[in-house]
């Protein structure tokens, strides 16, 4: 397999023959009723940001409260509450939906295709995202948040120990994101494999595009998990049934299986596109085609799979017997090897390359160093035995944030870093960039490593306090003074986006010298994205001279009749608040009431169906 | 570099073991066979961490200093993989995962071994307290202090009344969920979670609840006193004999319009006698006080509470004026919980019980006979 290419050049940007002479509509209604998968993308990216400042915020007042043992800066129940939500939030209104922020933006330019399979169900999926995230947080105006943890454990969950509504909105709101998830994913499945450019193999797929088609079947099959748990809950909490509910028969430790069966894949949705945006950051600056191409795509999509077979390591103190429990130890330990694979291909790749270090590389390095340390605690708890130990306790709160934020946000950063100038056609602020790089590092590591302690001397997770005995307050200051080292560090990069989309420094059409198309159209693409469609001839378009020219003679040029595409429509919205309403109806415990809904998105559904997507272009 | 080694060993020695201080809630300092066990698999997968660690962090730091950009620099040479390598990359982790898992998966086995013989106590997670419960000595009750004797097989058989709990004494070893039994039309399913350990050294070991219960989950702690076998039978027997009537029933008899008789024995401070009054007339629904009146069984069991360290579920060091704290306002020290106040005018959480009305002085009257039991 160790073809070497012999000389390849260092691509050097290309020249700029950008035309902007394409029309855009401009205008707030332009941006509501868009079906542009890119605009699509940007509302994702700015309504997650939004609330990554909601669950930032619910952090930093959770590291408040415990710089102190024995604190009462607020009261327990406020403080679960707000963990809840920190957790809720993070992982369904920030992590996921700023993977498909990207989904959105990236994959229809790197694959050659003008849009989504389905543009407006892609509009859908927004809507009921963001309609579902407001619904969810309105539970704050009425001072019922949810309360019982991220996880929902039942029997907690029940009507008799939770009798208000908190848990109400956690399970109506999870439900209606499900469903934008689900649509999110079935679009992502269809536009990979049908629409992408002539030649574009799935071989020569870029590995964020690969990654995003890995995540996006993830995302059909385990959803689905958590939607059923969420109804059966659904119908204990409205209708009086008892799966979960022990003293009538009903099993908790079933809702465990059926949440981790959804909750462990959930954590390779959310770091697989981490992944694929690394992987094709760091070939970029390294000036090297990634190492070992199909093993980094076969360990994705063997990650994938087995990340269906580990579901029980989260459930070892539950009591399932050595049997069981060593099967669990087994298939939990195996998928560590493909993910220990990807990063030895990563840094393989930088092997011999040209490291160029501004923002976005940074990040990809800082992902791949920290991410270890994460994989490596979870080879810890991987072993049952020492799970009893660490389990619920502050070191798996290390543990999976050195993966969630040393992982995936950090790969995020990366890749904001890396696609704003073809978002923007503006470079982001390199120097801010640093900034906000090395106070991410210090104040995450600060924040975190800590919690590796306070968890081994015994500070369990979902505590509201601790009590001054126990002589965890020196780590649990450290991870205040971190957090807010880390609060900081957010704000620099929001004013570093603010400033950067207004006035940042112009760039072309492919400023980094990148090998995939997404770079072979201008910065920011036409609404069409491509002229006419490119033809790929190998897994590094950009990179060989000869194919460079010619998908450049095809995406460089103005067309004279600009391609004809979607019609841009206020019906998802109607449906997305449609299928909102449905489920925040079943609030009443009336069982038609959310009949209403029901027919409000029917109607939505209707009207939509009979409107032509393309009638207005076609009438002049 | 001398630095980071230096720094590296430090991180090293705190995350293997209880380096400086007092850590009574330590998971690395263990006090029991159960706990070494975990203790001594942790620290092996803890090394090849740090040696995975090591090597993939100095690779990497390598990398980044020596293929860093240079201006004049030529073109890198475009490689798109190598098979060898590859595989190497794979079959080495590969090793090392089985070199974690054959220990772990006899750990597995033997820690959930059952003993022989060993003294089973079961153990009852309530929201926010725990039950202990002696069924071979009698089936005595006591709670949030349990007391098991030094280096003996103790099998805690673990359940809960509510919702899901997690009975976690890291210096004796690891955690186990005590989840509620479930109804089946034939009767209860009696599956319970076990926890078998040996404690090697007397002493007494924290705890605390560790599955996310509720309001007060935070605030839901154990102790276990580890004592000689002397010790604890001696207690388990006070315990049983608890606190009889060392008074007249001159009372019961006057009201019955019997002639008075003098006392049996010697007249007891009248403020206990008074005490003990309150407590039938507000605490004996829930509370039980072996010897006084076990009727209520739904709340912990008093008995010789004067002997524990701690009340409130390890919250709040055991004396007179924090039980006259507790008592007053159980809500405000322990948010969710069910025992109602004294005048609590409530509405937060579901207290279904109205508030006793009982004046400063009867509280701490009762608070005072509370602590005299021992």
């Amino acid at each position: 397999m160790s073809v070497t290419t012999p000389a390849a050049p260092a691509p050097a940007p290309a020249p700029d023959v950008v035309p902007d002479a394409h029309h855009e509509e401009t205008g707030i209604w332009s941006w509501i009723t868009t079906v542009d998968h890119k605009r699509i993308g940007i509302m994702y990216f700015i309504t997650s940001l939004l609330f990554l400042g909601v669950g930032g915020v619910e952090a930093l007042l959770i590291r408040i409260q415990l710089f102190r043992p024995e604190n009462d800066f607020m009261t327990p129940e406020l403080y679960n509450q707000l963990f809840t939500m920190h957790g809720t939030t993070m992982i369904f209104l920030v992590a996921m939906p700023m993977a498909v922020a990207f989904f959105n933006y990236v994959v229809p330019l790197q694959i050659g295709a003008r849009d989504v399979a389905f543009p407006r169900l892609n509009a859908l999926s927004y809507w009921i995202y963001l309609f579902g995230g407001l619904y969810m947080n309105s539970s704050w105006f009425v001072g019922a948040a949810p309360n019982t943890s991220w996880v929902g454990y039942a029997n907690l969950t029940s009507t008799q120990y939770s009798p208000g509504l908190n848990v109400d909105f956690w399970v109506l709101g999870l439900s209606i994101l499900g469903v934008s998830s689900i649509m999110g994913g079935v679009n992502f499945i269809t536009t990979i494999i049908n629409l992408r450019a002539p030649g574009m193999k799935l071989m020569r797929m870029p590995l964020f595009t690969w990654m995003t088609f890995v995540t996006s079947f993830l995302l059909v099959t385990a959803l689905p998990v958590i939607a059923v748990a969420l109804i059966l809950l659904a119908f204990d909490r409205f209708y009086a049934t008892n799966f979960f509910v022990a003293s009538a028969g009903g099993d908790p430790v079933l809702w465990q299986h059926l949440f981790w069966i959804f909750g462990h894949p959930e954590v390779y949705i959310l770091v697989l596109p981490a992944f694929g945006v690394i992987s094709d950051v760091i070939p970029t600056f390294s000036r090297k085609p990634l190492f070992g191409y199909p093993v980094v795509v076969y360990a994705g999509v063997l990650i994938g799979f087995i990340g269906w077979g580990v579901w029980s390591h989260h459930m070892f103190t539950s009591g399932l017997g050595p049997i069981a429990d060593s099967f669990f130890v087994a298939s939990t330990m195996i998928i560590a090897i493909p993910t220990g694979v990807k990063i030895f291909n990563w840094m393989a790749t930088m092997w011999g390359g040209s490291l160029r270090f501004n923002t976005a590389m940074m990040f990809s390095v800082g992902l791949v160093g920290l991410f270890t340390v994460g994989g490596l605690s979870g080879i810890m708890h991987a072993s049952a035995p020492v799970d009893l130990q660490q389990h619920d306790s502050y070191f798996v709160v290390a543990h999976f944030h050195y993966v969630i934020v040393g992982g995936i946000l950090l790969g995020m950063f990366s890749g904001v870093y890396y696609w704003f100038p073809k978002v923007t056609g503006r470079f982001m602020n390199e120097k801010l960039g640093q900034w906000h790089f090395w106070t991410t590092m210090v104040g995450f590591n600060l924040t975190f490593f800590p919690m590796h302690f306070s968890g081994m001397y015994g500070q369990p997770r979902r505590t509201w306090t601790y009590q001054a005995g126990m002589n965890v307050e020196l780590f649990n200051q450290l991870s205040t003074i971190g957090g807010f080292i880390l609060g900081v560090s957010t704000l620099i990069f929001l004013w570093n986006l603010w400033v950067s989309a207004r006035s940042g420094e112009k760039a072309g059409s492919n400023p980094w010298g990148a090998l995939s198309l997404e770079w072979s159209i201008p910065s920011p693409p036409p609404h069409y994205n491509f002229p006419a469609l490119p033809e790929v001839r190998s897994r590094e378009p950009l990179w060989n001279e000869a194919e460079r020219k010619a998908i450049e003679a095809v995406t460089h040029t103005v067309p004279d009749v600009e391609p004809e595409m979607p019609n841009s429509s206020f019906w998802p919205i109607v449906v997305a608040a449609g299928v909102t309403l449905t489920w925040a109806l079943v609030m009443t415990g009336i069982w038609w009431v959310p009949l209403l809904g029901l027919a409000f998105t029917a109607f939505g559904v209707y009207s939509w169906a009979f409107e032509d997507p393309f009638a207005k272009k076609a009438s002049h | 570099m001398r630095f980071a080694r230096s720094l590296l060993g430090w991180i090293s020695l705190g995350l293997l073991t209880a380096c400086a201080g007092e850590y009574p809630q330590s998971s690395v300092n263990p006090a029991s066979d159960f706990a070494e066990t975990i203790h001594v698999l942790y620290g092996q997968i803890f090394w090849w961490s740090v040696g995975i660690l090591a090597v993939t962090w100095a690779v990497l730091v390598y990398i980044l200093v020596k293929y860093r950009e240079r201006p004049d620099g030529p073109p890198p040479q475009q490689f798109h993989g190598h098979m060898g390598m590859e595989i190497a990359w794979t079959i080495v982790p590969a090793l090392i995962v089985v070199a974690i898992a054959i220990p772990t998966i006899q750990a597995v086995f033997s820690t959930q071994e059952v003993p022989e013989e060993s003294l089973v106590v079961e153990v009852i997670g309530h929201q926010y307290w725990w039950e202990y419960r002696y069924p071979e000595n009698g089936g005595v009750i006591t709670a949030n202090e349990l007391h098991v004797p030094v280096g003996e097989p103790v099998s805690l058989r673990l359940h809960s009344d509510d919702v899901i709990h997690s009975f976690w004494i890291p210096q004796l070893g690891g955690k186990r969920d005590a989840s509620p039994l479930r109804m089946r039309p034939e009767g209860q399913d009696l599956k319970y979670n076990w926890i078998h350990f040996t404690a090697r050294e007397p002493g007494v070991y924290w705890g605390q609840c560790a599955e996310f219960c509720g309001e007060s989950h935070s605030l839901m702690g154990m102790r276990v006193v580890v004592e000689s076998r002397e010790d604890f039978e001696a207690w388990l027997s006070d315990l049983t004999t608890g606190h009889p009537e060392e008074v007249t029933q001159s009372q019961a008899l006057t009201a019955e319009g019997g002639v008075p008789t003098p006392p049996v024995t010697t007249v007891e401070d009248p403020q206990a006698q008074e005490a003990r009054q309150l407590f039938l007339a507000n605490c004996s629904a829930c509370h039980a006080i072996n010897g006084v009146s076990e009727a209520g069984q739904i709340a912990p069991n008093l008995t010789l509470l004067g002997r524990r360290t701690t009340i409130a579920a390890g919250m709040m060091e055991n004396n007179v004026e924090n039980l006259v704290e507790w008592i007053s306002d159980p809500q405000s020290v322990k948010p969710g919980a069910l025992m109602p106040g004294v005048d609590y005018q409530g509405g937060r959480a579901p207290v279904i019980w109205p508030a006793f009305n009982l004046t400063p002085d009867q509280v701490r009257t009762l608070a005072t006979y509370l602590y005299s039991l021992r």
